[in-house]
């Protein structure tokens, strides 16, 4: 690997850290990333995440890359330009669909614009905003950006910079839509966007020609606030990110910072994570499948989910007081033990949830309008699904194996068995059934944990304050949705310089566009409910 | 034959004719009468509406293991006027650049049309306003007046949603007219009459399903799927999408506008039911078995309208329970089910109907002791 770097690039900057990290200037970045995407034996494909940073005296971004034959294999590629005024790099969106709509996040929260980025409007953030707020100069005095409350019109030009063969940079506009299209808003308050999400379609009859979303009504600049609190703090951040995998993503912060500080978790406390872990993707799955029976007009099946949702609820309420916002990980362990019938109440529920999937399949899966809904219905192939860096059972539908309890093992996922779900048909119905068997896979896994909790502590002794040593830290967990992942990095303090979290949610929603095009207006929602998305997860 | 009718409203209602006949000028005594008429029906339009909407949320609770109103009185009976007194006191919000004129008149379109045909149904003996001897033209032409309330509702709201549910809605309801229609002529063959009230009559001892068995089945199973269909109920609320569209459309309608469309949704169910019940079901008309008299006799003592009521509140709770399993159809589909599969069907029966009935294959024909009139 490195020889293939350093042929491309001979003056990299190769260090083994926690990953293989590739520091380059910015012009040979194109031409690295390139390389690594068409390697042969093992292509970097999959853009796990394009994490903006500003360094002081640098503005940069870390391009976290892995491939879709082995996610186990990462590679992290730094770049940097030192031009605050203007800064420019290259975009790798001619190989990565991924990075569009990274790539304007970055620039609405750093002000890094990219060459060759088609579109380079903000996202996240309104378009006139003041200042670029993950900047370390940023002036965060509220009079810069008032609120208002006059209508904005929205405007549907992008600009953006590219580069000619001469190797000059131009810069021009783009339209979106055509002049005559028939432009209707979906969202952002609209019942079926899961949130407030916004969606401007442009329709040709019923049919969908185009997409665009836009996204940031709830952004609440949560990676800016984490950067002024301490790490025991910042794990209350994370419940709020996807609030329907708030045991996992907590897992995944918890597991960056016990990894950076050396904290040991107790064997017990491993087995009580897991657990709470697999108990919030059923809860996760089942709001995931009743909302996307909802979204095709089955209101039945959609109060059905939630009632069986309501047991997973009432376990984790007499666990820790909370229901959806669980705040139960900290760091070296969890909050507080289990309650004495906890093992009872989760061994009731098993054979309950077998009983439910079964009039689940019943009632709804084989359904012939649910069939007509789904089979061949926003079809996501496996090479979209890498390129949009689309995971969870919406990636697994599409045949691509990207279990990170599988590929990347963490906690005790590497002493239980389960199976993969991975089906190759890529459509609504393949997420469809991914979810339902997931939910199969997930009783298992309990199953096997519930008996055999160790007793000891429930929680490491830690230090009043944790601070975290120097250096970049990484650790991905598979939420709900997807793969989850934590970027920290330390410089020696309480509180970290820079969080990244990386939301599979994201990831579903770039893909939006590309799979309902030319599909039916009705069935675009039910492809909405089938990826499965979750907003407050999109705007951090 | 004659049968004791203790319950019958057929006396109330001759005595309160003879009352006016004796008592006033013959024009005055049809007005009078037409006045009360008129406000009887209104008055039971309401009635009906509130105790549907009851039943609906409290049969789509049961569906959906939840409770359903139970608050407002015993089991919640009185939420839906509790409901109704509110949308009567909601304020119309003014839509800004709609058409004011088109906009305002839809919803009356919608509220007339079904409000017509809710005065041809024949509740009961004797308990019948309108008696054409076109009765049934008479019920399809009314009832596809509404059609044009939605369209109108979709257009002048300026609105795109609110567009494309009128537009579906239009496609639906066109497509489906024709299937209702031609399963209802299916029926004309059979019984040889248009007119609601010999059709009952020509049931008495044998519902029109059982006397034209498998063609009446047929027909009686399209009609209720496009009946269902033209009241824009799940699986075929396309229209109104609250997924997709938020609300087709009645978006931009409030108070008792929307009250209007809402009104009329639930009543089209109703009417549906109440047509089907008459022409398939033997109307009010009580089951009774040639020769039985004391069987008849039992049966005559509950009332007809007892039996109209129970006829047709089964085929709305079977309308619901289609409602609350179902997804809902796409555009699509729904047309597909109807061009290439409930048409043809329906243009093949109507014809096999009239073979049979030429060749008198009926019940009534091969067992006249048993079934004949």
């Amino acid at each position: 690997m490195k020889d293939l770097i350093l042929n491309i690039v001979p003056d990299a900057v190769i260090e083994e850290k926690e990953k293989l990290t590739v520091t380059v200037e910015p012009k040979q970045l194109h031409p690295l990333v390139k390389a690594l995407y068409s390697n042969k034996e093992l292509p970097f494909d999959y853009l796990i995440s394009l994490i903006g940073m500003d360094w002081g005296d640098k503005l940069g971004v870390i391009y976290l890359l892995s491939s879709s034959k082995d996610m186990s294999r990462e590679i992290a590629i730094i770049t940097a330009t030192e031009d605050r005024e203007n800064p420019l790099l290259y975009s790798i969106t001619d190989m990565y669909e991924a990075a569009h709509l990274n790539e304007r996040e970055v620039y609405a929260l750093l002000g890094i614009r990219f060459i060759n980025n088609p579109d380079m409007r903000k996202f996240l953030l309104a378009e006139d905003w003041n200042g670029y707020p993950l900047r370390k100069d940023y002036n965060d005095d509220p009079k810069l950006n008032p609120i208002t409350i006059a209508n904005k019109e929205i405007v549907d030009i992008a600009p953006f910079i590219k580069e000619d063969e001469k190797g000059n940079l131009v810069e021009g506009t783009t339209d979106i839509f055509e002049e005559d299209d028939y432009v209707i808003n979906i969202g952002p308050q609209h019942p079926s966007t899961h949130g407030v999400m916004h969606f401007r379609t442009a329709l040709n009859g019923e049919v969908i020609k185009k997409i665009d979303v836009h996204s940031g009504y709830i952004h609440r600049g949560i990676e800016k606030m984490a950067e002024s609190m301490t790490y025991p703090q910042i794990l209350h951040l994370t419940d709020r990110l996807d609030y329907l995998s708030a045991s996992n993503n907590r897992h995944a912060l918890c597991m960056c910072v016990e990894k950076a500080a050396g904290i040991e978790v107790p064997e017990r406390a491993q087995y009580i994570r897991v657990i709470m872990d697999e108990l919030n993707r059923i809860s996760s799955h089942l709001l995931a499948w009743a909302a996307h029976c909802n979204d095709l007009g089955g209101t039945t099946a959609f109060i059905y989910g939630v009632r069986e949702r309501e047991h997973v609820l009432d376990i984790f309420d007499k666990t820790c007081g909370g229901r959806l916002i669980v705040n139960y990980n900290v760091i070296g362990g969890v909050m507080n033990d289990i309650y004495p019938d906890f093992q009872k109440d989760v061994k009731a529920f098993i054979p309950y949830m077998r009983e439910k999937l079964v009039e689940y399949d019943n009632f709804f899966t084989h359904n012939p309008i649910t069939l007509n809904r789904m089979i061949n219905v926003g079809n996501l192939s496996y090479e979209d699904a890498v390129s949009y860096a689309v995971t969870g059972p919406a990636g697994r539908g599409s045949g691509w194996s990207c279990d990170v309890r599988i590929h990347k093992p963490y906690s005790l996922y590497d002493k239980v068995k389960f199976k993969e779900i991975i089906r190759t048909e890529g459509d609504s119905y393949a997420r469809y059934l991914n979810r339902l068997d997931e939910i199969e896979q997930a009783l298992q896994i309990i199953e096997q944990l519930v008996d055999n909790i160790p007793e000891g502590e429930f929680k490491a002794k830690t230090k009043p304050i944790i601070r975290l040593p120097e250096g970049q830290f990484y650790q991905s967990v598979e939420a709900g949705k997807g793969e989850f992942a934590v970027f920290i990095e330390s410089k020696g303090d309480k509180s970290p310089y820079r969080i990244k979290f990386r939301s599979p949610s994201f990831a579903a929603v770039s893909a939006m566009p590309i799979i309902s095009e030319g599909e039916l207006l009705t069935d675009f929602i039910g492809i909405g409910g089938s990826m499965d998305y979750v907003i407050p997860d999109i705007d951090r | 034959m004659n049968y004791n009718q203790p319950l019958e409203l057929t006396g109330l209602v001759s005595n309160l004719h003879e009352f006016f006949r004796d008592n006033l000028s013959p024009f005055w005594a049809t007005l009078v009468e037409g006045a009360l008429v008129l406000l009887a029906l209104l008055t039971l339009y309401a009635v009906i509406a509130l105790a549907l909407i009851y039943i609906e949320r409290k049969i789509t609770a049961f569906f959906q293991s939840r409770l359903g109103p139970n608050r407002l009185g015993k089991y919640g009976v009185i939420q839906s006027i509790a409901d109704m007194i509110k949308i009567l006191i909601k304020e119309i919000i003014h839509i800004k650049e709609v058409d004011k004129f088109l906009f305002y008149a839809a919803p009356f379109f919608v509220i007339v049309s079904s409000m017509l045909t809710f005065g041809a149904i024949p509740f009961g003996q004797g308990l019948q306003a309108v008696d054409f001897n076109i009765g049934i033209v008479y019920v399809l032409a009314t009832s596809s007046i509404g059609i044009i309330g939605v369209l109108l509702a979709g257009w002048s709201s300026n609105n795109k949603y609110s567009m494309l549910g009128a537009m579906r809605s239009g496609a639906q309801f066109i497509s489906y007219e024709l299937s209702a229609g031609f399963a209802l002529m299916t029926v004309v063959v059979l019984s040889g009459t248009m007119q609601l009230s010999e059709i009952v009559e020509s049931q008495r001892y044998a519902w029109n399903i059982f006397n034209g068995h498998i063609l009446a089945l047929i027909a009686f199973i399209i009609y209720l799927i496009s009946g269902h269909a033209e009241t824009n109920r799940g699986p075929f609320d396309l229209p109104e999408a609250e997924g997709e569209l938020t609300a087709g459309y009645h978006t931009e309608y409030s108070g008792l506008q929307f009250g209007f469309f809402y009104l009329a949704e639930y009543l089209n169910m109703f009417i549906i039911a109440s047509i089907a019940t008459t022409v398939f079901l033997g109307g009010w008309m009580p089951i009774q078995i040639k020769g039985w008299d004391a069987f008849n006799q039992i049966m005559w003592y509950i009332p007809s309208y007892v039996w109209f009521f129970g006829k047709a509140g089964f085929l709305v709770f079977l309308s619901l329970w289609v409602r609350w399993t179902f997804p809902r159809m796409r555009i699509d589909l729904l047309l597909n089910l109807e061009w290439k599969y409930l048409l043809p069907i329906n243009l093949i029966n109507i014809i096999v109907m009239v073979v049979m009935v030429l060749m008198g294959w009926t019940l009534s024909d091969w067992f006249p002791a048993l079934f004949g009139n």
